[in-house]
């Protein structure tokens, strides 16, 4: 299986996973939650249905949408899926992971929340200007914490390279580092802040005064609607398999040993199924805060990305 | 075979002569703006001609001009560094000639446009003359050549109090900067060749100087704030967001675009090039000067409703990125880390070319629709990308790739930056160690701010719906100005996608100044991966994300393309409240507001709401009047000090005014007699 | 427990006792503030107690208990009895606001590390590169109490700035001898019940726990 193919069968199989994967992982954390709060879920595959519903049905523009409004959501999509090309989530020999190092895929993102925010402006309604001007502040705030958490995580590994980054983790032998830890946990509120969950924004909310992301989107119907729901399905996803991947990536695949492919499947499941408990969580354990408290709640992620960077330093 | 020096001297032959025709050529303005708009486009293709191959070359062509005083000829010089800046010029120069081929024709049934064309042209004589001079004298000949050029083009619509301010602002500021330069010229040629011969002025004996590590520090110092005034360093600026918007839109452009930059290459000149060897704290000075404008200069445009403003404000941010690129370098090349000072400076070079192209498109794109509405603040826009079709997609490139988004240009000189960042760790300064991640995090968050600055740009003014006044249709701009801008936006897309390319190009520079090289590392791995300094470390392959991106987004539409659904038109969602108008969109006021109040105490903010009430009634206002200014804090704490500590001083002074002639005679005859007794 | 293993675990405890300084800077609630010191006091407690296994030095193991037993327990809960008893304002109020705060108290660190690295060259323990973040843990105490206005924040920024120094001792040296780190907990102790007498006579002289009130104590002019 390690003929000329090899490269091309894992990124495919990679870029499945990611599609699949994502409505799956929200599933999954609505079925939990559901459980924990006492009421029935509507199943695993609920966001999937909805998605092949919205797929097929009509399409609704406001008389002032403009082509940046009808093409936010497939730059959106591509975006993200791109992204999902790149982190490395069952095999540190992805292919292109090389195409982007962890700055420029936290750039990618950023297309998306671009166009996304462009689109909340492009109506006219005061919501969509409302999200848009959130969200911006949300993802400027955020930034240096990012940037933070990634130098710490690159001070460890010498690399920003998903790839290497995840090789040498799982290669050398386990070390307990103040700085990492300090970094996951920057990264943990980072993810939470980025995707959109309690308590920085409610994925699940229409009320006007508290909508982020959603605030945005509100316009948007049929497939475009589909479009920008899997494609914030796949962000979830991807923002935890890359903590996954930079943080515990014991199990996935090292490079040339395909064998250990299904082994990594399962594991991957296994960890992505712990995740979304503990998402669940903290999920059902806060309520969302007051939009102007995000603003210390990244500054504490900015904070222990800081710790850990000087932690590396001082005590390693 | 013409060198690439007869290319450079010939453009400039061209521009002066261009100059001096349109002088005569008054009578026929509409001949006379497509005269000189091509013929200008064409001397800077010479220009950038002759640039692009002294880079590529990375020789060395000198030549002296028996002309000026006697015994001081001026002396010329085009070196890898010269000519990377002569390029930046020339290229902005060709997109901005042939946009003002239709952007002058607004002016002409209002004004002569025969003044803006010549000083235009001096203008960009006077920039490629700083540029290749190779001595004092001859540097500040030609830098007061651009300096007072770009006076009159800023006075140009003179009929406005504000504009009129903002020149003279600028020129005072300008000076003040000239006279720290010449102060550290002053002090290279001294250590050169002492003061007894006029050989020191040549900048040859200045880089053969010895110079005590004191003197060398002070000449760097004296240089850097100079040049700082002129290239809008915080807190040196406050000339910058009000000389560029006054400026019309293409001088805008070549001001932010280009002009800033001579400062830069003027500070890269002393610092790495005549001033010996560079010190560590010169970078970490340049680095923190660079951060606190990169952060401040973006929180400041994103304060700001006038576009042009707000893109003035871009630009000290911009330098400010720069800036920090070449601290950095300084501080590697202080180590002898020769490889990393190349990528931080080859970062700083791309990053100036980045900013010249996309600036320039977001000047002219400011421009454009100053020309279809005559209205300068966003608050009384909207709605444009119906009506503009060509400016408003051309603009949003613009955006993102002063946003610094992949796959634009913007995004690859910030990796490049950040890369260089990220390497920090290997200086032997354990201190400098944990202080300069945080310098990083400054300028994540300048980036990130930046992106919210120009989704606030074009979501403000090109989208939702139109703010102004009913009735009013804006109409698509001529063609040589939507040529020009679609020249700039696919620089900015190609500059984006072929890193490797540029980066082999321009690595003469650094290997002339720092004595290394990223070109063959960064290349190691094939055109198609970026990889400053191994693939181990990094990588990014600018053509492949654009590539899969475009694939992505392809194969989607011919999916959806397959299996149609109905499309169908509907008003907005109004929560069922039905008259939802114009005025309650988002304004760029309110877009802004959580910056505000996160980053309040960076300005100075007066904020008053009044409720305008009905007689007798204070529970039922009829309106509401909501007033908001927000300043520079540097206004109050740097500038109005200064400034009233001179009109007092003028006030003293002014005391000597008698307007009798005896008394000035006195004073004459008193100075002679002093003179004679000290000299 | 090899000695390499033993240092790393006491890395991540000294970077606990880091993050707790921070949270004592950034938390907005008295109760809040109680718990992170006690987690503090728990952090110091492991740590000295592994700094003595690892050495073998067993009397660590007194001081260990000692910590456990006075600032875990006992101390919170005198304060927590205080807050109670004194009907104190929930919210910690604060003087320069929560940012700034942040960033100072990380360039404080950053300072301790430069103060402390000639040290860090010197010794040859394998606790020394905690010594930075004991110095730090005193600074941010310290910073603590410049910068917030109520008298119970005051104590506890000033117990943290103790526990800063007994973590020093430790890192430092393995330790005080075992009567001085008697006699220092015992003035804790007997610190703290001051405190609370102190706190009962300040009420009733001012009607107020703001040490804004205390300004007034000058002489008039």
């Amino acid at each position: 299986m390690t003929g000329q193919y090899y490269p091309i069968l894992l990124e495919a199989l990679q870029v499945i996973i990611v599609l699949l994967g994502a409505p799956l992982l929200v599933g999954w954390v609505r079925m939990v939650k559901c459980w924990t709060q006492g009421r029935r879920s509507a199943g695993l595959l609920q966001p999937l249905r909805d998605i092949s519903k919205f797929l097929v049905k009509d399409t609704v523009l406001a008389h002032n949408a403009s082509w940046i409004f009808t093409a936010t959501p497939y730059v959106v999509f591509g975006a993200t899926l791109v992204a999902g090309a790149i982190i490395p989530v069952v095999s540190a020999d992805l292919p292109l992971a090389a195409t982007a190092d962890i700055i420029a895929l936290v750039a990618i993102f950023a297309v998306a929340r671009f166009f996304t925010a462009l689109a909340g402006l492009d109506v006219g309604t005061a919501f969509g200007g409302m999200g848009t001007s959130r969200e911006m502040m949300v993802s400027s705030l955020a930034e240096p914490a990012v940037l933070m958490s990634v130098f710490t995580v690159s001070l460890v590994s010498h690399s920003t390279s998903l790839s290497y980054m995840v090789h040498d983790i799982t290669t050398v032998s386990f070390v307990l580092r103040p700085s990492l830890a300090f970094a996951l946990l920057a990264f943990v509120l980072i993810a939470i802040a980025e995707t959109g969950r309690i308590p920085v924004d409610n994925p699940s909310t229409h009320l006007e005064l508290t909508m982020i992301h959603e605030a945005m989107i509100l316009e948007y119907s049929g497939r475009h609607l589909a479009l920008i729901e899997w494609a914030s399905m796949m962000k979830l996803f991807l923002f935890a398999s890359l903590g996954i991947s930079l943080f515990m990536p014991w199990g996935i695949a090292g490079i040339d040993d395909p064998g250990m492919i299904p082994v990594a499947l399962v594991a991957l499941t296994a960890k992505l199924a712990l995740l979304g408990v503990g998402l669940v969580l903290v999920e059902t354990g806060l309520s969302k805060m007051r939009i102007f408290r995000v603003a210390e709640f990244l500054g504490m992620a900015f904070l222990l990305a800081t710790l850990g960077m000087l932690s590396y330093f001082i005590l390693e | 075979m013409p060198s690439p020096f007869d290319l450079v001297s010939a453009s400039i032959v061209a521009f002066l002569f261009i100059s001096l025709v349109s002088a005569f050529l008054a009578r026929h303005q509409r001949f006379l703006v497509n005269f000189s708009s091509l013929l200008s486009a064409a001397a800077c293709l010479l220009a950038a001609t002759g640039g692009f191959l002294a880079v590529l070359s990375g020789g060395v062509e000198a030549f002296v001009l028996p002309i000026g005083l006697p015994d001081l000829p001026f002396y010329m010089r085009l070196d890898a560094l010269s000519g990377f800046f002569v390029t930046l010029v020339g290229l902005l120069g060709f997109f901005v000639s042939i946009y003002s081929a239709g952007y002058l024709r607004g002016f002409l049934d209002r004004r002569s446009v025969a003044p803006l064309i010549v000083f235009c042209n001096i203008f960009m004589a006077g920039m490629i003359l700083v540029l290749i001079a190779d001595d004092a004298y001859f540097f500040m000949v030609s830098w007061e050549l651009m300096a007072v050029s770009s006076f009159f083009l800023v006075f140009f619509e003179d009929e406005q109090v504000q504009n009129r301010r903002a020149a003279f602002i600028y020129i005072l500021i300008a000076h003040i900067g000239a006279i720290l330069i010449l102060l550290s010229f002053g002090i290279m040629a001294g250590f050169a060749t002492g003061f007894e011969s006029f050989r020191g002025y040549t900048f040859e004996a200045m880089r053969s100087a010895e110079m005590p590590a004191v003197w060398a520090s002070i000449v760097f110092i004296a240089a850097f704030l100079g040049f700082a005034a002129k290239a809008g360093v915080i807190p040196l600026h406050v000339w910058l967001p009000e000389a560029h918007p006054a400026a019309p839109s293409n001088i805008s452009a070549l001001m932010s675009g280009v002009m800033l930059k001579t400062a830069i290459y003027g500070i890269l000149r002393v610092g790495f090039d005549l001033a010996s060897e560079p010190q560590w704290w010169w970078g970490g000075m340049v680095l923190v000067f660079g951060l606190f404008s990169a952060v401040l200069g973006i929180l400041y445009a994103l304060m700001q409703d006038d576009i042009k403003r707000l893109l003035a404000y871009s630009s000290v941010e911009n330098i400010g990125i720069t800036l920090i690129a070449v601290g950095l370098a300084m501080i590697f090349a202080y180590v002898k880390m020769n490889t990393l000072a190349a990528l931080a400076m080859a970062a700083a070079l791309y990053h100036m070319l980045n900013h010249a192209v996309f600036k320039g498109l977001l000047f002219m794109g400011a421009g454009a629709v100053l020309h279809a509405t005559h209205e300068r603040s966003m608050e009384g826009l909207g709605g444009l990308i119906h009506k503009m079709k060509w400016t408003a997609p051309l603009f949003l490139v613009g955006c993102l790739a002063a946003s610094g988004l992949p796959p634009f240009n913007g995004f690859v000189s910030e990796w490049l930056i950040f890369q260089s960042f990220l390497l920090t760790p290997a200086l032997p300064g354990r201190l400098l160690n944990l202080l300069i991640p945080l310098g990083a995090a400054a300028l994540a968050l300048a980036a990130a701010l930046s992106a919210r600055g120009f989704v606030k740009v074009f979501g403000i003014t090109f989208l939702g719906q139109w703010r102004g006044k009913a009735g009013f249709e804006a109409v698509e701009v001529n063609w040589p100005m939507r040529a020009a801008m679609m020249m700039a936006a696919a620089s900015c897309l190609a500059l984006g996608v072929f890193p490797t390319h540029v980066i082999g190009w321009l690595d003469s520079v650094p290997q002339s100044l720092v004595g290394g090289g990223i070109g063959m590392t960064a290349r190691a791995s094939g055109w198609l991966w970026l990889t400053p300094v191994a693939s181990e470390r990094a990588s990014y392959s600018a053509p492949l994300v654009f590539f899969f991106i475009a694939f992505v987004i392809g194969a989607i539409y011919l999916a959806f393309k397959a299996r149609r659904v109905n499309v169908r038109r509907a008003p907005m969602w109004d929560c069922g409240f039905e008259k939802v108008t114009p005025r309650m969109q988002y304004t760029a006021t309110s877009m802004s507001m959580p910056t505000r109040r996160i980053f309040g105490f960076v300005f100075s903010i007066k904020e008053s709401v009044r409720a305008v009430a009905r007689q007798g009634s204070l529970f039922f206002p009829e309106k509401y009047i909501y007033h908001l200014k927000v300043r520079d804090r540097v206004w109050n704490y740097l500038y109005k000090p200064v400034s009233e500590a001179s009109f007092y001083f003028a006030r003293r002074v002014g005391k000597l005014q008698h307007g009798r002639i005896q008394i000035y005679l006195l004073y004459s005859f008193v100075t002679l007699v002093v003179l004679l007794v000290f000299a | 427990m090899d000695v390499n293993f033993a240092a790393q675990i006491n890395g991540i405890l000294a970077a606990l006792i880091l993050l707790t300084s921070f949270g004592l800077l950034v938390q907005k609630r008295v109760y809040g503030l109680l718990h992170i010191f006690a987690w503090q006091g728990l952090f110091l407690s492991i740590s000295t107690a592994v700094v003595g296994y690892s050495t073998g030095l067993h009397h660590l193991y007194i001081s260990a208990l000692l910590t456990l037993a006075l600032k875990v327990f006992a101390l919170p809960y005198i304060l927590y009895v205080l807050i109670h008893k004194l009907h104190i304002h929930k919210e910690v109020e604060d003087m320069v606001n929560v940012p700034t705060t942040m960033l100072i108290g990380i360039a404080l660190v950053i300072f301790s590390y430069d103060l402390m690295s000639p040290v860090r060259e010197l010794s040859s323990l394998v606790t020394r590169s905690t010594l930075a973040v004991a110095l730090s843990t005193v600074m941010l105490g310290l910073l603590m109490m410049i910068t917030r206005k109520k008298a119970i924040t005051q104590i506890v920024g000033f117990l943290s700035l103790e526990n800063g120094l007994f973590f020093a001792a430790t890192s430092a040296t393995y330790g005080m001898p075992l009567v001085v780190e008697l006699g220092v907990a015992l003035d804790i102790l007997i610190a703290a019940f001051i405190f609370g007498i102190f706190f009962f006579q300040i009420r009733t002289t001012f009607d107020s726990l703001d040490l804004k009130e205390m300004e007034k104590l000058k002489e008039e002019e």
